[in-house]
């Protein structure tokens, strides 16, 4: 436990390859990610953003025998590629939160309760218990006033932004180490993107998020360290204001110039 | 290519080139064969109501059709027609099939759809689809030499016709339509739900029951539904199997007569017009309700799945 707390990152990705068939997605990817830091990663559509991501919580490994995928992934000094880690637990650790909102088709209540259930070491946990955490969780993600007073409603229905919220508000009973997000304002409007990041903003410190943006505003924004992606490879990793003031690769200014789109 | 339509349409307004007449000539044609479908159903429905209706005014009591068990319409001084065994002998024999049918069914739709994967699930949707084709006469068969002669020995019975015979077979009958729809529910969950669930760690297990078949719920409900319609309509190996004998059965070993196999074994030998002939269309109203509210139902339920 101690070390833990003495430990500067909580991702560390070494030399990471990834395969979908033939093609190479990632290439000798390096990337250290900050304990409880906001970590934002840019680059042009298809660098691979989304597949680095997927690799850490290994959710690309639903695609079957099609992806492989070489190097080292640690989590909090943990290899996670290791044959003896138990996904389940893996991902209690890792929680994700995807482009579309993507809430389960079940109430409101059992979408934030959902994880929890599933980890539950014992089985009956007091409904106190169980309504303490709901309302914790909501109010974490700033939702719990909008929608305290129909917590049994399918969670379908809520607006893009809730969903999203909902979301993320279903992680934070696992007290997740790390927050995966895979660009999870591309869904919604500007207004819903504001609130969403200044969400996100009050998540810092007690967990560490990398965040994948196409949108280079929301990056400055939004992080405090930056990394930029092309063609598969990570060109360079920087405090946010010195990746968009000082870019050390010529790529990087390109694309912060906006030349690739 | 919209804007060129319209500048042909504004050149010369009343051109007819061939597509012209193609199409019109299909129209039509599709014109008439859905007319003409609806003409025949009606008809049809017609014709059996005719038949089966007009036994309800001579010598039709409400009270002796449906809660007497003596079906004797041969019997020329006394002639009875009391349906009450032949439902319940349809009704054991297609509940028997689906006590077995339904928990084999869904668990073969998720371990195809859920657990099996690339080449283990083709050829398990190849064998379901195989089972499905069999011939109802062939089920029959099977019941009659295999069955009956292993009912006899295992359970030390003198015959091994009955309801027990009639519901294996006719649960496996049901199970191939079964599995087949069952797994078109379980198919059609959007997946990102299941990647959803796994991302929050949740095992296969997991995904599977509290996630994918709460979401399946309506079409699964509609899968057993159907096949209950399958088992209450089935005739010709359940004419074989059952024993054909009228009872009040009292245990599984017990030969019974279902409703479709008195039709499709008396109808033959009545009279045009008689009051037997006419009995057997009114069990065939009887049929086609029961089985047009099951589909029915089944249609519904899959509607209301489908409003989210
Ligand atoms: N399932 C897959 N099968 C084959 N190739 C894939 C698959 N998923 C991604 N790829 C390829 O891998 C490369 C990286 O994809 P990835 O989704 O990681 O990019 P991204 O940076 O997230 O892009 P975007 O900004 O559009 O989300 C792309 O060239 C893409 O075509
Ligand atoms: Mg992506």
């Amino acid at each position: 436990m101690d070390s833990v707390e003495s430990l500067e990152f909580a991702i560390q990705v070494d030399k990471l390859n990834s395969w979908y068939g033939d093609f190479q997605a990632l290439f000798d990817v390096d990337l250290e990610v900050k304990k409880g830091s906001v970590t934002s990663l840019i680059g042009p559509s298809g660098c691979g953003k989304s597949t680095l991501l997927r690799s850490i919580n290994r959710i690309n490994e639903r695609l079957g025998s099609y992806t492989r995928i070489s190097g080292t992934i640690r989590i909090l000094d943990h290899d996670i590629l290791d044959e003896s880690v138990d996904l389940s637990q893996l991902r209690k650790r890792v929680g994700m939160v995807f482009q579309r909102p993507n809430p389960l088709p079940l109430s409101i209540r059992d979408n934030v309760l959902f994880a929890h259930r599933i980890h539950g070491s014992s089985k009956n946990l007091s409904k106190r218990e169980e309504e303490r955490i709901l309302e914790d969780s909501l109010r974490t993600v700033l939702l719990w006033d909008d929608v305290k007073d129909r917590l049994g409603r399918d969670a379908r229905g809520l607006s893009l932004e809730a969903q999203q919220k909902l979301c993320i508000a279903r992680l934070i009973p696992l007290k997740p180490s790390v927050i995966l997000m895979d660009e999870p304002t591309s869904a919604l409007d500007p207004k819903g993107t504001e609130a969403l990041e200044q969400m996100i903003w009050t998540l810092a410190g007690e967990y560490t998020i990398l965040i994948v943006t196409h949108n280079m505003a929301q990056a400055r924004r939004a992080s405090t360290e930056s990394a930029f992606m092309l063609l598969g490879k990570l060109v360079e990793k920087q405090n946010t204001g010195d990746l968009f003031l000082n870019p050390i690769h010529q790529q990087t200014a390109d694309y912060i110039e906006g030349r690739y789109g | 290519m919209n804007s060129d339509k319209k500048v042909l349409v504004c050149q010369d307004m009343d051109v007819r080139d061939s597509a012209w007449y193609w199409d019109k000539f299909f129209q039509i044609l599709m014109l008439v064969s859905g007319v003409s479908a609806i003409f025949l159903i009606i008809s049809i429905f017609f014709f059996i109501t005719k038949e089966g209706f007009s036994f309800f005014f001579e010598p039709f009591s409400f009270r002796e059709f449906f809660l007497s068990s003596v079906w004797r319409p041969t019997s020329l001084s006394n002639p009875s027609y009391g349906i009450l065994a032949l439902v319940i002998g349809t009704a054991s024999v297609t509940g028997f099939a689906m006590l077995l049918a339904v928990p084999f069914s869904l668990c073969a739709a998720i371990f195809i759809s859920e657990f099996a994967s690339g080449r283990v699930r083709e050829v398990l949707k190849v064998l379901v689809e195989l089972l499905a084709a069999i011939p109802s006469v062939v089920w029959g068969f099977i019941g009659l030499s295999i069955m009956n002669p292993l009912i006899i020995d295992l359970f030390d019975v003198p015959v091994g016709l009955g309801i027990l015979n009639s519901g294996i077979i006719l649960g496996l009958m049901a199970a191939p339509i079964m599995t087949t729809i069952a797994e078109d529910a379980l198919k059609a969950v959007p997946d990102h739900y299941r990647e959803a669930a796994e991302a929050l760690g949740a095992t296969k297990w997991q995904v599977t029951f509290r996630v994918v078949l709460p979401a399946a719920k309506n079409g699964l409900v509609a899968a057993i539904l159907l096949g209950i319609g399958r088992g209450f309509g089935e005739t010709m190996a359940v004419l074989m199997t059952s024993g054909h004998s009228i009872n009040l059965p009292t245990s599984p070993f017990d030969s019974v007569r279902a409703l479709t196999a008195t039709i499709a074994a008396e109808l033959g030998e009545t009279a045009v017009g008689s009051d037997h002939y006419r009995a057997l269309f009114t069990l065939g109203i009887l049929l086609f309700l029961v089985t047009f509210v099951i589909n029915l139902t089944a249609d519904i339920v899959v509607k209301g799945n489908k409003r989210h």
